[in-house]
């Protein structure tokens, strides 16, 4: 059971009978409201994803995640606005809609007295995969998701890392063209985790995937692009690269160096006119300080820093501050209310 | 309607391959057979007027008010509880197919059910050997009325069922449901208020939806179509409104 044996296994491509509009991009959600008795849960948000994009959803608990995907699918009706799934409008054509998505909800309810290959079977009718497909369908998905071992199981007895596995083996059942999972790693150890990471690697190009998740490395190892929503609104998007320097806006640099500090603001001046010393620690036994430099130019300094530096001082690390999406989802779920996506179109 | 035959046989499979179908059955059968033996012990004791499938079926309402419930409660309101629901809507199922099947795979039980209690009968005429004894108009009527009037209360349940995600209140909702629609036209038709020449209209439209009599007429063998229509438009209503309960706890889920 390593990550690697599920990259090789091929994974087929959407089905084209689901794909009447092949220049049409994948999800196309616009303006979408959703009121919950006067509350709004989802307050005009506006995005596309492209075909074979992943797409990651990155919020705080109650921000509209879950919602959004929740309309996205046709499980709810939306209040304003409008989700086409591939060209298809959503609200008017749900059945031509869902059945280009597969979709995994945040809980992943199974039936307790069910058996994986039944179930599995049952959902394929559903899903109006011939009963010649299905078979080996079945058999091919159940490869994927590493379950072969326990496909005649009763799902209630499952372990929470085999029954989250059977509700992707169930998204990815009918091979749809868009596959939505809420939170798919959630509850799972972390060598489930890789081997659920790598299976939607290998949907990347073929399949349109929107998944969302609490853990972040997570999210920036997996998607292409990122989304965060908070209070209903989109305040960040782009990829992990663009969002770190659009949100924080500056880098880090860690340098430990031994000689007299008074002069090393001037010095860092004369590199880089917004570099300055952000923090420093006291000398250890050696006579060695930590200082933390920050700038707001986003251009490799590291080179001229410590060329600038090694005449003057004893120079023995210099690093650069890797800033997380951690950081970057802190960052941009802490600002006000105001701030639009609008707002953060990288300026170029 | 292209997925409700693989929901009603993914019903049916399920409720045939649960073992506490065969428990509640065996206890149904034990207790249709108390009451049969009881009937047959007075006819033993007493002659009566009415032939013993006519008592039998005078007694439709006991297994009705408790198993109709029991049957139904857990159809939609456990598919909420559970969320699956959710994964069962966004397939290109309709509400309707899923409230379709829910209720074709109730019925069936209830039927399946009844039809068990056949074997009361056979028994009885094979110990006797002669139908001159069980009178074979009452017992097909009996059993006819039992079909059409199942069609209706399975369908009350199931309505229960949709607005509610905890099965005990869709149980105690069905049953009280159940308790207005057998007694309630009955108890109606024989207070003295309805009795003004101003309300006469209400008192037959009362007088017609009485089930009471309609077990009455079944048994003697008469079939009246507005009988017929009774149930089935109940039914229609019943299933139109479960839909809408399923549909309505989304929009304002």
């Amino acid at each position: 059971m390593n990550g690697a044996q599920v990259s090789y296994l091929s994974v087929p491509t959407a089905d084209p009978r689901f794909d009447t509009m092949p220049d049409a991009p994948a999800i196309e959600v616009s303006h979408l409201v959703k009121t919950y008795a006067g509350v709004s849960a989802v307050n005009d948000i506006t995005f596309t994803v492209a075909r074979g994009e992943i797409l990651g959803f990155l919020g705080p608990n109650g921000a509209g995640k879950s919602t959004t995907m929740r309309i996205i699918t046709g499980y709810l009706p939306a209040t304003s606005g409008s989700v086409r799934v591939c060209g298809v409008p959503v609200a008017s054509q749900p059945a031509e809609a869902k059945r280009r998505i597969g979709y995994m909800p945040e809980s992943n309810p199974l039936p307790e007295d069910m058996r994986v290959s039944e179930y599995l079977y049952f959902r394929g009718r559903l899903k109006e995969i011939s009963r010649r497909k299905l078979g080996p369908r079945i058999d091919e998905v159940l490869e994927l998701c590493d379950l072969k071992r326990v496909r005649h199981k009763i799902i209630g007895k499952l372990s929470k890392g085999y029954r989250q596995r059977v509700g992707i083996a169930e998204a990815v059942l009918a091979e749809p063209p868009v596959i939505i999972m809420d939170e798919p790693t959630i509850g799972l150890d972390p060598h489930q985790i890789l081997i659920v990471r790598d299976l939607i690697a290998s949907l990347r190009g073929r399949m349109t995937v929107i998944i969302s998740s609490h853990i972040l490395p997570e999210i920036e190892v997996t998607c292409d692009r990122v989304l965060i929503i908070n209070q209903g609104r989109v305040v960040a998007q782009g990829t992990p690269a663009d969002l770190r320097r659009e949100i924080l806006g500056h880098s880090t640099y860690h340098v430990e160096l031994a000689g007299d500090a008074a002069g090393l603001p001037a010095l860092l001046a004369t590199v880089e006119p917004t570099l300055a010393v952000t923090a420093q620690g006291e000398p250890d036994a050696g006579g060695f300080r930590r200082f933390t430099l920050t700038t707001d130019s986003n251009d490799e300094l590291g080179e001229t820093l410590l060329r600038a530096l090694a005449p003057a001082y004893r120079l023995r690390s210099l690093n650069r501050g890797q800033s997380t999406l951690e950081d970057v989802f802190l960052a941009a779920t802490r600002r006000s209310w105001d701030v639009r996506s609008e707002d953060l179109r990288p300026r170029k | 309607m292209k997925h409700f035959l693989t929901l009603l046989s993914h019903e049916i499979r399920m409720l045939l391959v649960n073992p506490s179908t065969y428990i509640a059955a065996m206890l149904f059968l034990f207790f249709m057979g108390f009451i049969f033996t009881n009937i047959l012990e007075s006819y033993s004791k007493v002659p009566q007027e009415i032939s013993p499938a006519n008592a039998f079926f005078q007694l439709f309402f006991i297994p009705v008010i408790f198993m109709v419930p029991l049957l139904t409660m857990k159809s939609l309101a456990e598919e909420r509880r559970l969320g699956t629901i959710e994964t069962l809507l966004t397939t290109p199922v309709t509400t309707a197919e899923v409230v379709l099947g829910k209720y074709c795979a109730a019925y069936f039980m209830y039927i399946a059910l009844w039809a068990t209690t056949s074997g009361f009968f056979y028994i009885l005429y094979k110990f006797i050997g002669d139908t001159h004894f069980i009178d074979l108009g009452p017992l097909g009527g009996g059993y006819l009325f039992i079909a059409v009037s199942g069609l209706f209360f399975v369908a009350l349940g199931v309505f229960a069922s949709s607005l509610s995600r905890n099965q005990a209140v869709a149980g105690i909702l069905a049953l009280v449901v159940l308790v207005v629609v057998i007694f309630g036209p009955s108890s109606l038709a024989t207070s003295s208020w309805l009795d003004r020449d101003i309300l006469s209209p209400l008192k037959d439209a009362v007088e017609y939806t009485r089930v009471l009599s309609h077990r009455d007429d079944f048994t003697r063998g008469v079939i009246d179509t507005r009988q017929l229509l009774y149930y089935l438009s109940g039914t229609v209503l019943a299933l139109i409104f479960s839909i809408l309960g399923v549909e309505a706890k989304l929009l304002h889920a």
